[in-house]
């Protein structure tokens, strides 16, 4: 019987073939934790009677949501696993590299064919790698920081085949976004996306960390692109690792196969006040807006910020919008820095913050008050989730959040 | 025993359980003082020790924080009844001491009605109608019986992994 990847994945990490449906304790390759859900698991550990980390090597630790400390209790909080971190001998990145996801995709923490947990929701993205990526809660986090290792029921998977080439100012958001229109909230519940097809081996990493990233949307515990060449040119200089077979059979047995012609796909803009309620922007475009977020582990990497400044080219951002730039790392910040696009983006008239969750944590800073509209370039658009439960979210790709910049309203890309 | 139902509707994603704003608190207490903060602002306000949340599906979608079931403890919740749950928010819940129970028909019990449970016999009763719950699935179960991850935890001084044994 043929097997999935993610089949493939448990049933290399577990000498023994290991299909969908059954419940296995499975060791842990890595594990993230950050400034929020940090401190719970850390407690957690120790009530679980821990005293040592089961490998001090495997725990990536890091500040993103809350950077620097935006209020004493989060210093509190953070100084809290300061000292975690030096008791075990954990390397602790802090508040200088930037997005827990991002990072850990950069410092080739997560390579093909291992399986990572974090305690954030948005771990899936590093099937952009060929993980087994999921997001878990704290307990959970603490339970693999004593023991290195966590039960999971191998989850079923949804082959999402996509062909054909984007048009211009139309990319790897726009193609997620009507995904998850398609399957829904929870439409891909307790699976995993498996995605392939010609458009996706023709992504490059960061727009299959666009799509993985925004599985969890659809209710999925992983997605996951089959790795390939760009998968392991992208570890050469980050880290040494060898080639996993792991490429899924022709015979694998998919709960759903989909397919996507993305070849006529135009801009998509999911409107408030949940992810899979995407429509194609023309149906929304001359939406007042007030605010614009460019940035988030899902869209703020230099080829999304790219995409941003090739569409702004001479322009400035209207002086109705506040326009909020967060590159997503520290090494996607110098990037944009050395390729001009921060210097255009600030005489534009953005307010570039240093790498950050920023307003997609709805806590730190860029809240939105009641009444008031943003469109951003993150992953959620949940009531209150950028602050005042009365605000509206939009979400959207870098494109047509620029072009939006430009005129205070929403606006396709493809007409500025 | 009976207990209030809460009612609520599909896709209550943890952002609504307990915004972004107050991660930083761990106590459940806390937490609880803003639980659905600004989309039901009365039910921390009103909410009673063991009283129940019911409702329709996707229930605790979104973020993986551990802050949302935490909160809900703090309130008093100890079952949350809903036709479906998100993945992570169902295994936090476990995890917390919250009984997540799965019920097909959890939209037709309507709100403010009070519930009593028959979880061995398979059903909850409101209003004199039965509703069908669904077992909680083995390996969780113990978790449950263990009085939740951390509990079993102890338990263990190491795990064997990939034997195929459930937890």
């Amino acid at each position: 019987m043929g097997a999935t990847v993610v089949e493939k994945i448990f049933s290399s990490r577990c000498g023994r073939v290991t299909s969908a449906g059954q419940v296995v304790m499975a060791p842990i390759d890595g594990a993230m934790i950050h400034d929020i859900t940090g401190p719970l698991a850390i407690r957690t550990f120790y009530q679980m009677g821990g005293t040592r980390v089961f490998d001090p090597r495997k725990i990536i630790m890091l500040f993103d949501h809350q950077v620097p400390a935006d209020s004493i209790i989060a210093a509190e909080n953070q100084a809290f696993m300061r000292t975690f971190a030096a008791e075990q001998g954990i390397h602790n990145y802090d508040i200088r590299e930037g997005i827990c996801h991002q990072v850990v995709m950069e410092k080739g923490l997560a390579a093909p064919g291992e399986i990572i947990v974090g305690a954030d929701s948005h771990t899936c993205m590093y099937g952009a790698a060929g993980a087994f990526a999921t997001g878990i809660g704290s307990t959970d986090m603490g339970f693999v920081l004593k023991f290195g290792a966590l039960y999971f029921r191998v989850p079923e998977s949804i082959r999402v085949e996509v062909t054909g080439r984007f048009a211009r100012r139309v990319g790897p958001k726009d193609l997620i976004l009507s995904i998850a229109r398609d399957i829904g909230a929870d439409g891909a519940t307790y699976q995993a996306l498996e995605f392939g097809g010609e458009t996706i081996t023709n992504m490059e990493m960061d727009g299959r960390m666009t799509c993985c990233n925004m599985a969890i949307e659809m209710g999925a515990k992983a997605g996951i692109v089959p790795p390939d060449n760009t998968t392991y040119e992208y570890f050469e200089g980050r880290r040494p690792i060898k080639p996993v077979d792991i490429s899924p059979d022709p015979d694998a047995i998919y709960r759903e196969h989909r397919t996507y012609d993305v070849a006529d796909l135009g801009p998509q803009v999911a409107v408030p006040h949940n992810v899979d309620l995407a429509v194609p922007v023309n149906e929304v475009a001359g939406t007042r807006i007030d605010q614009v977020f460019i940035g988030s582990c899902t869209n703020g990497r230099f080829e999304d910020l790219a995409e941003a400044a090739e569409v702004l080219s001479n322009n400035r951002f209207s002086d109705a919008v506040r326009v909020i730039i967060i590159p997503a790392s520290r090494d996607e910040y110098l990037k944009a820095l050395r390729a001009g696009l921060i210097e255009k983006f600030v005489i534009a008239g953005a307010l570039v913050e240093a790498p950050c969750c920023g307003p997609c944590m709805g806590g730190a800073f860029g809240l939105l008050g009641p009444g008031e509209v943003s469109l951003s370039t993150s992953n959620r658009n949940f009531r209150g989730r950028q602050g005042s439960t009365e605000a509206r979210v939009y979400l959207c790709s870098p494109a047509t959040a620029a072009a939006s910049a430009i005129y205070g309203e929403i606006t396709d890309p493809r007409e500025v | 025993m009976n207990m209030r139902v809460w009612k609520f509707a599909d896709n209550i994603d943890t952002d609504a359980i307990i915004p972004g704003r107050y991660l930083v608190h761990n106590d459940p207490s806390v937490l609880a003082r803003h639980v659905f903060e600004g989309t039901r602002d009365e039910f921390a306000q009103k909410v009673r020790n063991g009283d129940v949340i019911v409702a329709g599906r996707n229930f605790g979608c979104g973020s993986s924080r551990e802050h949302a079931p935490l909160a809900l403890t703090g309130a008093g919740i100890r079952v949350i009844i809903s036709r479906t749950f998100a993945r992570i928010f169902y295994r936090n819940a476990v995890n917390v001491g919250i009984l997540p129970l799965v019920c097909d028909r959890a939209d037709e019990i309507p709100d403010g009605a009070y519930i009593t449970f028959y979880i061995e016999k398979g059903y909850v009763e409101v209003e004199g109608k039965h509703y069908p719950i669904e077992p909680v699935p083995g390996f969780m179960q113990d978790i449950i019986n263990a009085g939740g991850l951390v509990a079993y935890a102890q338990g263990l001084k190491e795990v064997k992994t990939c034997t195929g044994s459930q937890v």
